[in-house]
């Protein structure tokens, strides 16, 4: 698949699911391991793309400045910084590490 | 409530307005804090090899945060297009359960309807339930919240991600900019709301050991749908106290 047939592909799932939130019978949707399940999803794929993002170098796990600067971005939340800041703080210091080192 | 809104309603449109103006206001700050988010998208999407073309067709067209850094993430990781695709489709399954609340409040017909599916996001979906526990006696604010706010939200995106894509594109090398960190801040970002309950915080530290210990074993973009299965466990069976609380309630 090329990337642009993957990029149309995505879209096209994406829409999908969210047009189905208006089409599809209530009655499957509201039962509460549905519910329930979906919200669980959305929280280990997230929980799942931090600690990939962080830590992955190709197919090898890596300890690099990523790791304090993930440090750096959950000081932040807890603050109740900004979702602006908290990603630029982080960027700034992986940079500053990586500019150090 | 209800007295209050009939004095304002029979003074005619001047209070009226001033809700409007307060929904509005709302809207619009959450279109220009997302708009920064776009800008950080943009030049993530450059970062993991696409196009500014292809960034910009997804915030055009896939138009949920989420999905997309996390469709740049798996493809800038080496991930094959099929896990790219299923963990954005996968991730922006909330967006199905959106469009349920929505579809209630919203009741739209005929063309309005798949509009509507196209900018049910986390954003327009929070001010619209949010406007209408406020005032379930004014409808028309849950309405005209969601709208005002996805297209504030929509507007601000697209442009900030044409931004975040073009300059990102003249930077180079992103990675000397930390901006591989900065991924996985947004991330974090975007999961910490949802860590009230201690059954959410128990699912994200595990659905983390998952995916790192899956990272040397499977190839690329394949340790983050694995997680899916950690949820399904996790999710399978009640909260054991009280039946439906907890993480089945939270609209994130």
């Amino acid at each position: 698949m090329s990337t642009w047939a993957a990029v149309l592909a995505a879209c096209a799932a994406c829409y999908a699911v969210k047009l189905a939130g208006y089409l599809a019978p209530h009655r499957w949707l509201e039962r509460p391991r549905v519910v329930r399940i979906a919200a669980l999803v959305t929280v280990a794929l997230l929980a799942a793309l931090v600690a990939v993002q962080t830590l992955a170098a190709g197919r090898a796990l890596q300890l690099d400045a990523r790791v304090p600067a993930l440090a750096v971005a959950g000081v932040l939340l807890w603050r109740r910084a900004p979702f602006v800041v908290v990603v630029a703080a982080a960027a700034v210091t992986a940079a500053l590490l990586r500019a150090v080192a | 409530m209800g007295a209050p809104d009939e004095i304002a309603d029979a003074r005619g449109g001047r209070a009226r307005d001033a809700d409007r103006a307060a929904v509005l206001r709302q809207a619009l700050s959450i279109g220009v804090a997302t708009g920064a988010y776009g800008v950080s998208f943009g030049a993530l999407a450059v970062a993991a090899g696409l196009s500014v073309a292809q960034a910009c067709v997804l915030s055009l067209v896939m138009f949920t945060g989420g999905s997309q850094l996390a469709f740049v993430g798996v493809v800038g990781a080496g991930g094959s297009a099929a896990a790219a695709v299923a963990t954005a489709a996968l991730l922006g399954a909330r967006n199905g359960f959106y469009g349920l609340q929505m579809a209630r409040l919203l009741r739209p017909r005929g063309w309005r309807r798949p509009l509507a599916a196209q900018v049910t996001i986390d954003e327009s979906t929070a001010v619209g339930t949010a406007q209408a526990a406020l005032r379930p006696d004014r409808p028309e604010l849950a309405r005209f919240g969601f709208w005002a706010t996805a297209g504030a939200v929509f507007a601000l995106w697209n442009a900030s991600t044409l931004a975040g894509a073009v300059v990102g594109d003249a930077l180079g090398d992103l990675r000397r900019y930390g901006l591989d960190a900065a991924a996985a801040a947004a991330f974090l970002a975007l999961l910490w709301p949802r860590l009230r309950s201690r059954r959410t915080r128990l699912v994200a530290a595990a659905a983390a050991v998952v995916a790192a210990a899956l990272v040397p074993v499977l190839p690329p973009g394949a340790p983050v749908l694995a997680v899916a299965v950690v949820a399904i466990v996790a999710g399978w069976r009640g909260p054991g106290d009280a039946g439906r609380s907890g993480a089945g309630g939270d609209p994130g």
